[in-house]
This record gives structure tokens, sequence and C-alpha cells, in this order.
């Protein structure tokens, strides 16, 4: 009697002490950041359709920061100013929108660096890189001959190339053709994009692959280092109705691409260099910072068919959107939306597949792969509508499932259903910080809402995207906080704030300010007339502009406000706005120069003014500019204090 | 000279010289946004900041208050100073080398009065920043005034300012009692002899 009590104490002892180290805090503490901590990583969220990115700290929820990148943002005048205009530039001419889908950290040795971030938009088919060391986006790269660039940006492990591929098929090279000709017109891409050299992004080569649409894409680290995987659906090549026509088939395919086998041909010169026209935007993240578009005029086509062994079809079911790699390296998991089970490829079988030629076909040259012959396991009644999958680096895969709402945990080597966690309504991607790379940090799990309802306070008919946050750290994954979004977050990545913080840069260096109209000291300011542009060199120190009493500009001139915010210290930046401008406010960095271009239209006397709150006499922070009748002979006068400086 | 009090003057001498390559005096000025501390550190021959725009940034918070630019070109103090103490180290060596007793005094004497001298004019340095505000000031509180703490620390309107001396006036201190020491060995020696 005694010996039974005793081991029921000892057994709950022990089972209380197994379950206290995940449980030991509870939620709330866990996402609670006293005053003076930070969080423990950053979170990069694509914006969707606001063609941004959105940073969040964990396990807080905070939204830190949103990075403009496809989309112009009045806030700080990105897009807006003459120094950041051109990184909107594309063969369709200025375009102050994206859509931007899936961020992506670079790596090193497949591990996220915290030197750069990437993200593409689909729409108008670019790629972006930001630089970690201030968030600002420094590089665009347009796509030709893309319809919607989707399946991107993946990275090799080493940053060498990210991936892009067409969502949509389209006449390659476009062309006036009936849409119902479809199947003889339409053809994808997929590109390879370098991606390591700062300034130089540049499109290394394009796959020409059959008229499917491209979905996701991941590249092959540890032994499949040198190989790129891209899901297709509507491989049954639908033009229309694609919800019922492209639902047709029981297996698709992922396209396994050898980029090492494409470098060989094109050091073969087995390409086919084609003329186009695509646009390059880089802005230098020091020295003068404006940004310049510089037109490509061709890419380097590589046809399946003529370099054999680039690619290959792994049949997989049914519609995949997600295509995942193993931080091992070995295993492809395959996320069908309306699959009824969960594929996981074997690179290793993959490889044999191929040694032994065990096709089942061949669409244009390019061999399909036997699905039994590459075909790992299937994991069981998963749930319904996987779609994308992380790993936790402890042997665990969890794939989002985005019609039954849930996240399912498995043993992707054993194919074994583990535990799955609800995701309150329509889970699209979801993150692991590292999540996607060879090393994660399988701490939290961020699984991205598509739908909302009830969740928050009613906004209208609109309410805002979610995520819900959880710690996996522990035997079984506890839920921590739901989340707020902006825009409609595809996907994420996360890396630890310490590989972050101490990269990031406090200010612009004054001195090494390179910008052609940048005014370094309160003596510099001043105001020059060319022809009908007028030149304002100012300065923004805490708290006023030099000059801030302007006159001498007319009717019909175009007034170039270069102002440059000669503060050294951090986060003391200066907005600048004027009365009637058509563009948006600027927010100029210490040390840094941004214009305002502003066209007055009728004569009178504008007030200019600091829009950043940026000391007690911040309101005091602001000027007049006197704006003549066209004609009129007013001389360029100009002056801060008594003392005005007349230009004759 | 005994061969004590000419190897103390010579080593008095030889740690002096570790003033042209130590600060002399730090003050820091602390505030919520400044946790890390506005620093402006005081060398014999300039003034310099804790990161490299501190100074530029000391003196852009003063400007509300009407404080002078802080200008180290401006300074006399820094372009005498310099000649002072290397009259001293000369002068230190000097005695070492002749065991001249007068010229230990005249060492002995001349570095107390540098010291008080010093202070007093870095005291009245301070003062004259805190007082002489200019009339204008965007900000201004009756009665209030700015100097800096000389020793310790002292709350200055948003910020707290602590000042302290630094590796040069300790090195400067410890030079200093060495002469002295020196000096008085020697007065006592020459009294009994007498
Ligand atoms: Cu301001």
């Amino acid at each position: 009697m005694k010996a039974k009590l005793k081991l029921t104490l000892f057994s709950a002892v022990a089972a209380g002490l197994v379950s206290v180290p995940s449980f030991a805090q509870s939620p709330a503490e866990k996402v609670y950041i006293p005053h003076g901590k930070y969080d423990e990583f950053y979170a990069f969220l694509s914006g969707g359709f606001d063609g941004q990115v959105n940073v969040y700290g964990l396990p807080s929820g905070r939204h830190l920061k949103t990075i403009p990148v496809f989309s112009a943002y009045p806030m700080n005048g990105y897009g807006y100013s003459e120094e950041t205009k051109a990184m909107l530039m594309t063969s369709h001419g200025w375009i102050p929108w994206g859509d931007s889908h899936h961020p992506e950290l670079s790596q090193t040795n497949g591990v996220p660096d915290g030197r750069w971030l990437f993200i593409n938009e689909n729409n108008t088919p670019r790629v972006a890189r930001i630089d970690l060391k201030t968030f600002e986006t420094t590089e665009i790269l347009e796509i030709p001959f893309s319809g919607g660039n989707h399946a991107s940006t993946f990275i090799t492990p080493d940053s060498k190339y990210i991936t892009a591929a067409t969502r949509f098929s389209v006449p390659i090279p476009q062309k006036d053709v009936p849409i119902a000709e479809y199947k003889k017109y339409f053809k994808g891409t997929l590109t390879f994009i370098r991606a390591d050299k700062p300034g130089k992004m540049d499109i290394a080569f394009q796959i020409l692959v059959p008229g499917y649409d491209y979905d996701l894409a991941h590249c092959g680290k540890g032994p499949s280092y040198g190989w790129c995987f891209f899901t297709s659906y509507n491989t049954e090549q639908a033009h229309t109705l694609l919800e019922i026509n492209a639902s047709m088939k029981d297996k698709d395919y992922i396209a396994a691409v050898n980029w090492k086998r494409a470098e060989q041909c094109i050091a073969e010169g087995k390409y086919k260099e084609v003329k186009t026209k695509y646009a390059h935007n880089y802005r230098p993240p020091e020295g003068d910072r404006i940004a310049r578009t510089e037109w490509k005029t061709s890419v380097k086509w590589i046809i399946p068919k003529e370099c054999p062994g680039v690619m290959y079809y792994l049949p997989t079911p049914k519609s995949p959107h997600g295509v995942d790699v193993s931080p091992d390296g070995k295993y492809i998991i395959g996320g069908g939306k309306l699959a009824t089970v969960i594929p996981i490829h074997s690179f290793e079988k993959m490889i044999n597949a191929i040694k032994n030629k065990q096709f089942a076909g061949e669409v244009e040259g390019i061999p399909i792969l036997k699905y039994e012959a590459v075909n790992h396991c299937e994991v069981p009644n998963p749930c319904l509508g996987p779609l994308h999958t992380e790993f936790d680096g402890k042997g665990r895969a969890y794939t989002s499932c985005f019609i039954s709402s849930d996240v399912v945990i498995y043993d992707y080597k054993k194919c074994k259903v583990l535990d799955r966690v609800p995701t309150y309504y329509s889970v699209g991607h979801l993150m692991i910080p590292g999540g996607d790379s060879a090393k994660p940090w399988g701490k939290y799990l961020l699984p991205m809402n598509k739908i909302t309802k009830d969740v928050f306070l009613p906004t209208g008919p609109e309410l805002p995207h979610a995520a819900q946050l959880y710690d996996i750290s522990g035997s079984k994954p506890q839920f921590l906080l739901d989340m707020t979004e902006l825009g409609e977050p595809h996907y994420a990545q996360a890396i630890p704030a310490s590989i972050l913080m101490k990269k990031s840069l406090k200010i612009f260096e004054l001195d090494k300010n390179t910008h052609p109209y940048a005014t370094k000291s309160e003596e510099a300011a001043k105001v020059v007339r060319k022809g009908n542009e007028v030149h304002i060199y100012m300065t923004a120190i805490r708290s006023h502009f030099t000059p801030d009493n302007i006159e001498g500009v007319k009717v019909g001139d175009t007034v170039y406000f270069h102002v440059t915010n000669i503060e050294q210290d951090w986060d003391i930046p200066h907005g600048f706005a004027v009365l009637g401008a058509n563009t948006s406010n600027l927010l100029i960095m210490p040390g840094e120069t941004l214009t305002l271009k502003w066209t007055p239209k009728e004569p009178g006397v504008y007030p200019f003014y600091c829009t950043d709150f940026c000391s007690a006499l911040h309101q005091e922070m602001q000027g007049y500019i006197r704006v003549s009748p066209k004609g009129a002979n007013v001389p360029i006068k100009y002056g801060t204090g008594e003392e005005m400086h007349v230009v004759k | 000279m005994s061969w004590i009090s000419r190897g103390l003057i010579a080593l008095a001498s030889i740690i002096m010289i570790g003033i042209y390559f130590k600060p002399l005096w730090e003050i820091t000025l602390y505030a919520p946004q400044y946790k890390e501390g506005l620093k402006m550190i005081i060398w014999v021959n300039k003034i310099t900041g804790g990161t490299p725009h501190d100074l530029r940034n000391i003196n852009l918070l003063n400007h509300y208050v009407g404080m002078k630019k802080i200008d180290p070109n401006a300074i006399p103090e820094l372009k005498i100073l310099p000649v002072i103490f290397g009259f001293m180290i000369f002068l230190g060596f000097l005695t070492a080398a002749t065991g001249n007793t007068k010229l230990l005094y005249a060492w002995a004497i001349l570095i107390i009065i540098i010291g008080i001298a010093s202070l007093a004019d870095f005291w009245w340095w301070e003062y004259d920043y805190g007082h002489n505000l200019n009339p204008h000031a965007p900000i201004k509180i009756p009665g209030m005034a700015y100097q800096p703490p000389m020793f310790g620390c002292k709350n200055l309107l948003n910020f707290r300012a602590c000042a302290f001396p630094s590796t040069g006036t300790y090195l400067l201190a410890v030079s200093g009692t060495l002469g002295v020491i020196s000096a008085v060995i020697e007065f006592f020696r020459r009294r009994k002899t007498q």
C-alpha cells in the first residue's frame, strides 16, 4: 500500500517536472517584452497587395516598421523623392504599386546571415533586395518574359541565385494571339537571378518551359545543392475557368532544375540570346544615394531539349502549392492544394531514377520521372488542402492546411503524424524562424491566415489579416498570440535580432554624403536659378531650416528642394513638406539629402515645414517661399535670420 | 641630491609624458533619450566626443538654452597646456640629470601652482559656459545656469551631467606627488646635513 502511494507520488512529481519547462510561463508572460528588453526575433512579413515588407518583433508581435519596396510610400517619400523615384521604374513605365509575396533572407552555408532580404513582386514581375543595415530597398530587377512572378524569391544556400518563375504563362515573346490557342502559343519561364553581388543583380538565365502555371519553389541544400524545385499546376493547360479545368489531373508536376547543369550549358554556348528590355534599379546604400535605372537589353534562354539533364518533372498530387526541402536537403515535400495526402519525395531516389531512366513520359524534351520511383512516402490523412511546409530542425515538418484550417505536425522521415494545431480560419503560408534553411531556430511557429473572421474587433467589411504565434520549443505546441498584419502577407522570414542588431546603421555620415546637391553646413546653403529651374540647397537641423525665407521663384518654375539633414544623432530625422505639393513629404535621415520637386501654379507665399516632430521647437521649424507671377523681376533672395542673400 | 630624489623626479617626468596619450577629464550627459550618455572628453590639447558626433550633438542641444558653441580651436588653454607640461617634463629631466636642488624646488612649487591654476581655470571655463548665455535663447528659465559639475553629478534641466577626472589627471597627480616627495626628501636631507 505504502509502496503504491510512493510510486504515485513519484510519478506525479516526475510528470510535473516534465511538463514544467514548456508551460512554466503563461502565454502572456512569454510574449510580454518588458521595457528596455528587445524581442528575440525580427520577422519580415510580405505585405501582399500593399507591395511592402512589414517587420514585426517576435514573440511580442509588435509592428516595428514597414519597408516600402514595390509601392510608393508617402510616409517617407519613397517613390516620390527624386532620389527614390527610379526604384519604381519598369519597362511599362513608372509603377507605384506591387503585389509582394515571398521574402527570403540571404544565406551563407544554408543559414540566414542577415545581409539582405529579397522579395518578389507578382503583378509586374520584379525582385528586390533590401539592405538589412538600413532596412531600405536598395535594388529592384524586372523580369522579362514572365506573366506574373510568383515562384520567387527562393535562394540557393550560398545566396548565388534567387529564383523567379512565371505564375501565368503567356505568349513568349508577347504577341497578339487568340486566347483559345493557349496550348499552341503560351509558355512559361523559370528564371535564375544572380543575387550575391549587391548593385549587380542580374538575370543569369531563363529556362523556357511548357505553358503551365508555376507556383512556388525551393532550392536544394546539402546533398541536393545544385538543384531547385518549382511546383506547377494547370498542367491541363486550361485557359478559362481554371477552378474546374485546371483541377482535372490527379497529378501535376514539381519541376526539378539542375542549375549546375544549366551553368554548364551556358558555358558551352547551349543557349539563345534574346533581345528584350527590362529595368535594373539601384540605389547606392551610401554616397549620393540616388537611385538610377539601367536598361538591360537581353537574356539567355535555355531550351530544356537543347540542354539535356537540366530539368525533370516529378509527378505530384494535386495542384501543388508549396515545395519544401528538409534541412538536411534529402526530402522534398509537395503541398497539393487538392490532395488528400502529403507526398514526400526523396532526393536520393530522384537521382537514382534519373540514372536508371525510370521515366513515365516526356513533355517538350523534359523527362517525367515515375512517381513510385521518386516518392519516399505519402503522409496518410494529414489534413485538407495542404499548402506549405516548414521545419523545426528537430525532425518535424509543419504543413499548413487551408481547407481544414490547421497545421499538421509530422515526422517526415517516418511519415507519421504527431500532432496538429488549429489556425482560426484559413491558413496560407506558415513560418518558423529559419524554417526553410539548413538550421532552423525552431522556437516559434507563425501560421499566417488568409481570412480572419471574428478574432478581432470588427473594423467594417474588411477585417485585418491575422497570424497566430505558437511556442514549439516544448513537446507540445503552445498557443501564444493572435497578431494582426498589414496587407495580405503571403510568407515570412525571421532571424534572431542578435544577428541584425550589430549591423544596424545609426546615421549616414555627413562627410561621406556625395549627393551633388548636399549642403553640409548652414553657411553653404544657397538658392541657384538655372533657367526656369530653381535649386534650393537647404539644411535641416533642430529646429530650423536654412534658408527659411526664399523669394524670387516664379510661376512656371520647377523648384527643387534639396534638403540635407545635417544632424549626426540617432533617430533625429527631419521631415519636409510644402503647401500644394503633388507628391508627398520627405523624411530625411541624419546625414542624408533628399529632393522634393515642386511646381507652384499660382503667385503667393507658401509655407513649408518639418513633418516629423523633431524637438521642443518642432512647431517652429517652418519657413516661407514666395512665388511671383511669370515674368516678375523679383530677384532670388534667401536667408535665415536677419541677413538675406540677394542673387543677381 | 640623492640618487633616490633624482630617480623620483625622473620617474615623475616619465609619468607626466602619459598625459599626452590619456584624457584629463570626462563630462557625460545622460537623459532618457541618451541612455548611453553624450560624452565630452577633455585632453591636454583637444576636446573630443565619446563618439565622433557627440560634441556636435552636445552643441546642438546647448543652443536651446543659449550656451556658446564648444569649439576646441577657440580654447587657448588647449594650446598653452601642452607647452607648459612639455616644459615641466624637460625641467624634471634636467633636474634629474644635474641634481640641482634649486631646480627641484622650483619644479615642485611650479607643479603645485600649475595644478591649482588648471583646476581654477577649468572651473572658470565651466562657469563661463554655463552662465554666459545668449539673451535670445529659445529656452530661458529664470535663475537657471548650466555650469556643469567639476566633480560628481548634477541635474541640468532634462540632463544629468556627471564629471570626473580621467586617467591623465591621475597620472598628473602621481607625477606631481612623486616630484613633491622628491623635493621634501631633499629638503629634510639638507636640514639634517646643515
Ligand atoms: Cu524637424
